[in-house]
């Protein structure tokens, strides 16, 4: 495999140990079949994760190691398979229809985002990172921004806060909006894929108005955010709210109440609680088996501490919990909104602190060292002092984190992700055990894994 | 156990922890009330020109940050866990938490970190025959050449 421009030396490659060097062997991402595995191994992968004393323990000696590999069959789902919400790929062990073992591989869309922050400025990293998590922009730009507001130790105007707060909440809107729709053309509903996905047009169509783009922004940067609301946002914003509003009520009739639904969705994919928390996972995927954590909430940031909403929690951990949290959340959401634009403030739309915001349009034309400080903000950028933060918010799917080392430079030395899918994922085989076929596409889709922030 | 401390910026206590004590420290902290273990990453700071260490911890090359969560303290901490060039291995936590499983894969596989006690430390983002690990500071990010219209050869 050619890598273009490599700079590791010989020298350095000469005494280093062999597992440093990387090479893992052919097929060990895959699932293997039964005579090829430890039963440790199999119990593991069956699901059984958990050692944890107070866990619920599947014994691996339990499980049918015995059985030959010719009475069950490994397949693959994916990385092109429709239901798996961009380039997944899934390895079934299937006994029949059943679901013995799964095995999520993934990579398929890795393109090294964490190393190309390294090489673009602080005021470029915001396009960057938009681009991981596609579904919620917003998200992903407000935990870089607040992660480099941090090392910086910049104050935002209160106008930038409410703003960023008002659209990550409709960020969040669109991003359960796909969900919705998706999630039912998963299970066999397109008319609630047109559905989701005509009312997500409405809020991609406000994102246009106000930043200029519908997906992948660019509009909260380091220091607020990239324009003003659009006159008469007002109105737009409370005719978003109020058809949206409507709608969720219709998608009740449409899918909440029905039995085919009920029947694909209930008592599908269950979880425990002490299963989830061992397993890091965050967003719906943890308030489905009851645990009221929402970092909105329990570790505000921005002004979530003064609107006022309601924490969706489920009771059993199924597809059918997660599926009415999301929903509710959009309810939820819009009642955020609603707050937002009646406590929005006149004030500045991004900091006046001159490191990191660029001088206003006007002046660039009448002064020279405006145009200077234009130049060199946007060619060099902005230089951040030494030190290391990481700062999370609660993204649609979970905790987005943002952890920031930084060298001094204007550009970041190290930026990592902790994308909520990423460890999300690690969910599917426990949901998947013992289950049909038919039901890892449900699985799937309330897992709601969003590839582009998986694999970075 | 007491190690040097500092506080990070959003408050949270960061612990910078030898090694050897690593595991059980997270374990003692997971008893403690720390639920979750949200984050495992690794970095890598070659040519960075100096970090704020507190006394009595000497800088190596990698680092093996560790970001852990109380849900019912509403509090976080971060272990920042010094690991040499030379011998780059640090305990697994998959013992711990079922969850770091993924993270763990994930900084081995880009920043070659050999998480000792990992059940099955393979490659996670990139192709399995992949050399080297990219996020390594002294693994160059691969370009396209441009050719130039009467330039000298590539630059």
């Amino acid at each position: 495999m050619t890598t273009g421009t490599r700079d590791i030396s010989d020298a350095g490659r000469a005494g280093r140990d062999e597992a440093l060097m990387g090479e893992t062997s052919e097929g060990a991402q895959e699932l293997k079949p039964r005579s090829l595995t430890s039963p440790d191994q199999l119990g593991r992968e069956s699901g059984a994760v958990l050692r944890l004393p107070e866990g619920p323990v599947l014994d691996p000696t339990s499980l049918d190691v015995e059985r030959p590999d010719d009475e069950t069959m490994i397949i693959n789902m994916g990385p092109q398979h429709p239901s798996t919400h961009g380039v997944l790929r899934l390895m079934l062990e299937l006994d029949g229809e059943f679901v013995l073992r799964t095995k999520p591989v993934i990579g398929y869309l890795h393109t090294g985002m964490e190393k190309q922050a390294e090489e673009l400025t602080y005021v470029q990293g915001a396009t960057n990172v938009t681009r991981m998590d596609y579904l919620s922009p917003i998200i992903n730009e407000l935990a870089f921004s607040l992660a480099v507001e941090q090392l910086l130790g910049v104050e935002i105007p209160s106008r930038a806060t409410w703003i960023r707060m008002l659209m990550s909440e409709l960020n969040r809107v669109s991003s359960h909006l796909v969900w919705m729709a998706t999630n039912g053309m998963d299970v066999g509903s397109t008319s609630m894929m047109i559905y989701g996905l005509r009312e997500r047009e409405m809020i991609l169509a406000f994102y246009e108005k106000t930043a200029g783009l519908r997906m992948n922004l660019n509009y909260v940067r380091p220091g607020g955010v990239a324009a003003d609301l659009p006159d008469g946002w007002e109105d737009d914003v409370e005719v978003i709210c109020d058809t949206i509003e409507a709608r969720t009520y219709e998608y009740d009739d449409l899918l909440t109440g029905q039995p085919i639904f009920h029947q694909r969705m209930e008592g599908v994919g269950t979880l425990a609680a002490e299963e989830a928390l061992a397993l890091g996972l965050t967003g719906p995927l943890l308030r489905s088996t009851g645990v009221p954590w929402d970092l909105r909430r329990a570790m505000p940031y921005l002004y979530y501490d003064q609107v006022d909403f309601d924490v969706i929690v489920g009771t059993y951990g199924d597809n059918f919990d997660r599926y009415a949290i999301r929903l509710n959340e959009i309810r939820e959401s819009i009642r955020i909104v609603r707050q937002c634009v009646q406590r929005m403030p006149d004030g500045d739309y991004r900091t006046q602190d001159a490191k990191v915001t660029p001088p206003p349009r006007g002046r660039i034309d009448s002064s020279m060292e405006a145009l200077i400080h234009h130049f060199k903000l946007f060619t060099e950028g902005f230089k951040v002092p030494v030190g290391e933060t990481y700062c999370a918010v609660e993204s649609p799917r979970g905790e987005l984190g943002m952890y920031l080392v930084s060298d001094g430079d204007s550009k970041p030395f190290r930026l990592h992700v902790r994308g909520p899918s990423f460890v999300n994922l690690q969910a599917v085989p426990l949901l998947m055990r013992g289950g049909l076929m038919s039901d890892t596409i449900t699985v799937i889709s309330t897992v709601d894994p969003v590839m582009g922030e998986v694999d970075r | 156990m007491t190690f040097p401390t500092s506080v990070g910026l959003g408050g949270e206590r960061v612990s910078f922890v030898p090694r050897e004590q690593y595991k059980d420290t997270v374990r003692a902290l997971r008893d403690d009330g720390y639920e979750m273990c949200v984050d495992v990453c690794a970095v890598d700071y070659l040519g960075h020109p100096g970090r704020e260490l507190p006394d009595g911890v000497a800088p190596e090359r990698f680092e093996v940050v560790c970001n852990l969560l109380s849900l019912s303290r509403k509090e976080r901490t971060r272990l920042r866990v010094q690991v040499p060039e030379t011998d780059c291995r640090v305990a697994s936590l998959f013992e711990l938490y079922p969850g770091t499983e993924a993270m763990e894969r994930e900084a081995f596989d880009l920043m070659g970190v050999v998480f000792e006690g990992h059940p099955d430390l393979t490659r996670i983002l990139m192709p399995e025959d992949w050399e080297g690990h990219p996020l390594r500071k002294d693994y160059g990010v691969g370009r396209v050449p441009v050719q130039f219209k009467e330039a000298p050869g590539p630059r």
